[in-house]
């Protein structure tokens, strides 16, 4: 097209003199990459490319592609720019030739570019930039060029593109040129569909269950063609979409309210009502204000402000694109805080992997490697965190071959909000007001396919499921959500989740009813179906009831917020949805919310019986430690820490990472929420097995309960006033089996959280999670339950600092002396389950908790680590190491002593001039070394240095000069 | 009456409170508004005794952080900013805020060229750094008597400039990055991380105009205001309510006021 125009901008070569301003490290991570696919490539350099398409008005092309360039695209130093024409041989590129040593003979230039409607930030700012250097722009996109140097002649372009240098599901790519993808603008938008379901037998209705992928069970199906039977017409494509939304699983938690028979004779009357909410329910605890009926858990947090908590999962996403999955994931965790009116104040991450270095050849077609999928699920819960301002204060990352097709991506999000300011009383008469990002057709349906398992070809037919987030949108989001919510502007509030429009004007509606015209909301680009604009899951955005919308539009314009009133709450409990004269939806929202027939599921009680314990050959303690230290679930994971913004708004008390040099892993972290008294932090602790629950899921429950306790005790929480959250990560649930094990996690939690006396509050349950290979095969995830444990820090003086303080003071064991070895990571290690118990559920282990919390607040625990994965002898080790002391302690050196896991077991650091107040307070403590200056583990016989230590433990972490220079000091 | 600090914030600016605590508690009062309404002109700067630039992610930092922030502020205030910098106003700059007055020509000033570009780590850092005052020219650090601890938040912090050492002569080094051992003795990064955080020229942390009055710098002095922020709480520093390290800074600055 004669308006198009495009520049390629590139990094400083060294004729600059300024040797690596530019992207060499990026490089080598590409080149690497390529390695590890078995790719033979020297060099790969990269290149912005930017495509413009200018506006009529725009007389020179050249001179302003110029001015472009020069003012917004190059900076002045170290970059250099040139139009970018067309580059099928690399003997044509300009830029690159021109200022690079390339070896032109042996290159061969890819071009990679967004898909068209796929969120592009870069491209949008680059219109409203030029526009304000007075160049006006119709649209901008922002891609790649990379110039591959290779001496392979037969290297396998394709497969590099593929493998390492682009997403097909969000990008496009090319050998040589890559032609811009601008939306179409003078597409014009399908019609809306009737679907006849009219006569269907059960085969008929599969069909089209089918087809439009809606994931409906059979049942449902039938309840669906017998309403609109009653009723006497077909039901439109709009309308079977919302069914399927609103009857999803992401939605609907069909499963977590189905009644269910277990083989064992005992019936459950819905796991959310029997289990999860009796638990809660029977605590009754007074500090819950709300607890599972909105978008999000609300407890008190002082006698001013309330604490919003959530965890949600982004697990299908994040298989499949895993930088958008894992945004999108944190952006819809801080949209669920939000929309209970709170402002969003920490997030959390908690990761689990296939192991990193899998050989390639073993990773199933359709699967990316479990080491791209790592890059890009951080990379996307850091550049989300970071861009809102919100910082990321806990999290966990944990990796096992179960991962390794079904990759798991928790994010947890808490919220500030002055007690009781979330209204949610929307009355008949109520404008609906959508607030964020305008309707593109970027994740289309992400309820009803996160609700489904996930196949080899899943790739290519989800990527309009699959989002890239817009951190930015959001930050404006919260900035009116919390405005608004201070001024009294709203009614009720609710974010456009999954289902998008669809679900939050329904659940808003669904006592009331609504008239929405779909005309009235912002669209990105034209053709877009009716019911795509109604339920696209687009990310960023907010809708309100407001009886007078007027104050809220302006708010939204002064925050440069999108804002659009698109309908009317009505009272007449229908939900009608028009777009302009055309009706789409007219249903009673009674049918759409109650009408699901309930799932009635069978479920085989899991066998937990476990052979005798075997003794380990050639057992080596000194080499397992250093083994199970360097275990990519118990290793450091500061490497990833690091990327993560965890010091915005300045209230972090304890982080993840700190001790002597900033390398000491934390247990629980806590915050002072800005704004408050600063008298008072809430704690985060994270419990998570990857384990445990293929064994005995019912233990599991208990084990990650417990070390999510005993990670906030240790934050400084009081034990008598947490609230947990539960996230389920689950295969296949209409499998006995598997549903067997769900049965017996609810029961676990169940049972725990009444003990401990703290209630859950919220929680959300990510079922089949399970890979179909090209040849039918199920690869189910390990059954993973994550529980979040919140809590209140009423002393900050007394929160025990990370990592051992000071020779001489005695180290107690709080807890048993030795642990179970069934299930431990020491059996994970040595390759193979030597069988014996698994961690039992111990109810002695709460009064553990409660004098831990005793002793704290008496200001006697100097510092403590709690002892988890790995048992008592990792605990040490990395104890000692984030003080950079020594540790003499006087213990056995069998495995069931230094390596057995087990509920309520701490290591305490105490001086020894409070030896008989600590024995008093904590009378399950039992002393059993100290603190050394010398920079020594030592365990009974076995001995290590904390370099040993620390080369297994963080080696892989770049640290710079301190790796060096603080390596040993004692 | 108390002076009064403009903070504007861009889409994307996110530690405009962090910064409002910050000169609150260095006796200032902070005015904390949208560039929407500067722009529409019901807030103009010289009604103001200080501005006050925010860290964050102004515009995503599509095109390069502070690229666009840089664009708005020359181009929209442009003729307020010189004014202001004319009629000596304290101005200041942190991160994102640095980023955008690099971009907007403010600093380093004296037609220098200086950008800041990616880290050499090439990917965000989240860390605790030391700076210690290198200037006798700058009036936000004439108050600093001790090297200051506090947070970076960035993945675009690498200071360069077309000549370290001209700058350095001319005074303009504000802030430098450095190491300070158990007992206390400082020495240079000499470039090396993580004290050198992101391979900055000549471990610059932070420069100021030829005025001494504009102060721009990547670390976030705004995280630590009060003692419980340091995560050295409870190892070197007792006690969790006494004032953190950096309010210094920010009451010079409130003191440099005409």
């Amino acid at each position: 097209m004669a308006n198009d125009g495009a520049v390629v901008v590139g990094p400083a070569s060294v004729d600059h003199g300024l040797d690596g301003v530019g992207s060499d490290a990026a490089e080598s991570g590409l080149v690497a990459r390529a390695h590890m696919f078995g790719l033979s490539v020297a060099r790969i350099a990269t290149y912005r490319l930017v495509h413009v398409q200018f506006a009529e008005s725009v007389a020179d092309q050249d001179a302003a592609l110029e001015e472009l360039a020069n003012s917004l695209l190059v900076d002045p130093i170290g970059q250099w720019w040139s139009p970018a024409g067309d580059h099928d041989a690399l003997a044509d590129t300009d830029g690159i030739a021109a200022n690079d040593s390339f070896d032109r003979d042996r290159g061969v230039v890819i071009e990679t570019g967004l898909r068209p409607g796929v969120t592009d930030r870069e491209g949008a700012e680059l219109v409203r930039a030029a526009g304000e250097i007075g160049i006006e722009l119709v649209a901008a996109t922002v891609g790649n060029r990379y110039a591959i140097e290779s001496s392979d002649a037969d290297l396998d372009v394709g497969e590099l593109a593929r493998r390492v240098l682009h997403n097909d599901v969000i990008e496009r790519w090319a050998e040589g040129s890559l032609p811009p993808a601008f939306a179409d603008l003078s597409a014009s938008a399908p019609a809306t569909q009737s679907i006849s379901l009219d006569g269907l037998d059960a085969d008929g209705l599969a069909e089209v269950n089918k087809r439009r992928r809606l994931g409906l069970d059979p049942e449902e199906m039938v309840e669906i063609q017998r309403h609109f039977g009653e009723i006497g017409r077909a039901p439109t494509d709009a309308e079977l979409e919302t069914l399927a939304q609103t009857w999803s699983e992401h939605c609907a938690h069909k499963t977590f309210r189905a009644s269910i028979s277990v083989s064992d004779g005992s019936e459950v009357d819905g796991l959310l009502k029997s289990l999860l909410r009796a638990a809660t329910d029977t605590i009754d605890a007074p500090w819950v204000r709300s607890a599972f009926v909105d978008n999000a858990g609300i407890v008190r947090f002082d006698d001013d402000y309330d604490i919003a908590i959530k965890a949600e999962t982004h697990n299908h996403p994040s298989a499949l694109e895993p930088f958008g999955g894992s945004n999108t994931g944190v952006g819809g965790v801080v949209r669920d805080i939000l929309g209970v009116s709170a402002k969003p104040i920490a997030v959390s991450d908690i990761l689990c992997f296939g192991p990193t270095e899998i050989d390639p050849s073993d990773v199933p077609e359709g699967v990316l490697h479990p080491k791209r999928i790592r890059e890009g699920v951080v990379a996307g819960v850091g550049d989300y965190g970071n861009k809102i301002g919100v910082p990321n204060i806990a999290g966990a990352i944990v990796h096992d071959p179960a991962y390794t097709t079904t990759p798991l991506v928790f994010a947890g999000c808490l919220g500030l909000l002055p007690n009781g300011s979330n209204p949610t009383e929307a009355a008949a008469g109520d404008s609906i007001v959508v607030f964020g990002g305008a309707v593109g057709r970027d994740g289309v349906g992400g309820a009803t396919f996160s609700s489904q398992t996930m196949a080899a070809e899943t790739a290519e037919v989800a990527g309009s499921s699959v989002q890239i987030g817009d951190p930015i949108v959001e930050k404006g989001l919260i900035d009116v959500i919390v405005a608004a919510r201070n001024a009294r502007l709203y009614t009720a509030v609710t974010d456009c989740g999954a289902g998008g429009l669809s679900s939050a004007v329904g659940e808003m509606a669904e006592k009331l009813g609504a008239e929405v015209d779909l005309q009235m909301v912002p669209r990105k680009y034209p053709g877009l179906a009716p019911w795509e604009v109604w339920l696209s899951e687009a990310q960023e955005r907010m809708v309100v009831a407001s009886p007078d919308p007027e104050p809220l539009l302006e708010l939204a314009e002064r925050w440069g917020v999108g804002a659009a009133v698109i309908g009317t709450f009505t009272g007449d409990g229908r939900l009608l949805v028009r777009d302009g004269d055309a009706t789409l939806i007219d249903i009673d929202c009674e049918f759409l919310h109650d009408g699901r027939p309930r799932r009635q599921m069978t479920a085989i009680a899991p066998d937990t019986a476990r052979s005798d314990r075997q003794g380990i050959d050639g057992y080596d303690p000194a080499s397992l430690l250093l083994q199970l230290l360097a275990h990519p679930s118990i290793r450091s994971n500061e490497d990833v820490v690091r990327t993560f913004d965890h010091e915005v708004l300045g209230g972090s008390v304890v982080r993840p990472y700190g001790g002597a040099a900033g390398d000491g892993a934390a247990d629980g972290t806590a915050m002072v929420p800005p704004g408050t008294s600063g008298e008072r932090a809430v704690a985060i602790g994270i419990g998570v097995n990857a384990l445990l629950g293929d064994i005995d899921a019912e233990a599991m429950a208990w084990h990650v309960i417990d070390e999510a306790v005993r990670n906030v005790v240790l934050a400084g929480a009081d034990p008598k006033e947490l609230s947990l959250l539960d996230n389920f990560a689950w295969g296949d649930p209409t499998d006995p089996e598997t549903l067997g094990t769900l049965v017996a996690a609810c029961r676990g939690c169940h049972d725990y959280a009444l003990l401990i006396g703290a209630p859950f509050v919220s929680g959300k349950d990510s079922l089949y999670n399970v890979f179909v290979g090209p040849d039918g095969s199920k690869d189910p995830v390990a059954p993973t339950l994550v529980i979040s444990a919140v809590g209140i820090v009423k002393d900050l003086d007394v929160v025990p600092v990370t990592g051992l303080l000071e020779a001489g003071d005695d180290i107690w064991l709080v807890g048993p002396t030795a642990g179970a070895l069934g299930g431990s990571h020491l059996d994970d290690v040595l390759g193979s389950d030597h069988g014996g118990s698994v961690p039992r559920p111990d109810p002695v282990s709460v009064a553990r908790h409660h004098d831990m919390a005793i002793a704290i607040s008496a200001g006697l625990v100097r510092s403590a680590h709690d002892v988890s994965d790995g048992g008592l002898a990792v605990a040490a080790a990395e104890w000692a190491l984030a003080g950079r002391l020594g540790l003499d302690l006087d213990v056995e050196t069998k495995p069931e002593v230094l390596f057995g896991e087990g509920s309520g077991r701490y290591l305490v650091e105490v001086s020894p001039t409070n030896r008989a107040e600590f024995e008093r307070l904590v009378p399950w403590a039992k002393r059993i070394g100290e603190v050394t200056a010398e920079p020594t583990l030592a365990l009974g016989v076995v001995s290590l240095t904390l370099d040993d230590v620390a080369a297994a433990w963080n080696g892989h972490v770049d640290r710079g000069s301190l790796a060096n220079a603080e390596r040993g000091v004692a | 009456m108390k002076p009064t600090v403009l903070i504007p914030i861009a889409l994307g600016t996110n530690r405009d409170g962090d910064l409002a605590d910050a000169f609150r508690l260095a006796g200032a009062e902070p005015v904390q508004v949208p560039l929407s309404a500067l722009r529409a002109g019901d807030v103009t700067l010289s009604d103001h005794q200080m501005l006050a630039v925010p860290g964050g992610f102004s515009y995503g930092d599509a095109l390069g952080a502070g690229r666009l922030l840089g664009l708005d502020l020359a181009g929209w205030f442009g003729d307020q900013l010189h004014a202001a910098v004319a009629a000596e106003m304290p101005i200041f700059g942190v991160c994102n805020g640095f980023q955008a007055l690099v971009r907007a020509g403010i600093l380093p000033g004296a037609d220098r060229s200086a950008v800041l570009t990616d880290n050499d780590s090439q990917r965000f850092e989240c860390r605790w750094v030391t700076m210690e005052a290198s200037s006798s020219r700058s009036v936000w650090t004439s108050g600093l008597t001790e090297p200051i601890r506090c947070p970076i938040a960035h993945g675009e912090g690498r200071f360069v400039v077309d000549d370290a050492e001209a700058l350095a002569e001319a005074d303009q080094v504000a802030l430098r990055y450095v190491a300070v051992d158990d007992d206390g003795v400082v020495s240079a990064a000499g470039g090396a991380f993580p004290t050198n955080p992101n391979g900055s020229m000549a471990d610059i942390a932070g420069v100021c105009d030829e005025s001494g009055l504009v102060l721009g710098l990547m670390p976030h002095p705004e995280n630590h205001i009060v003692a419980r922020q340091d995560p050295l709480r409870g190892r070197r520093v007792p006690g969790m309510a006494n004032r953190g390290l950096c309010v210094p800074l920010f009451e010079s600055g409130v003191a440099a006021i005409r």
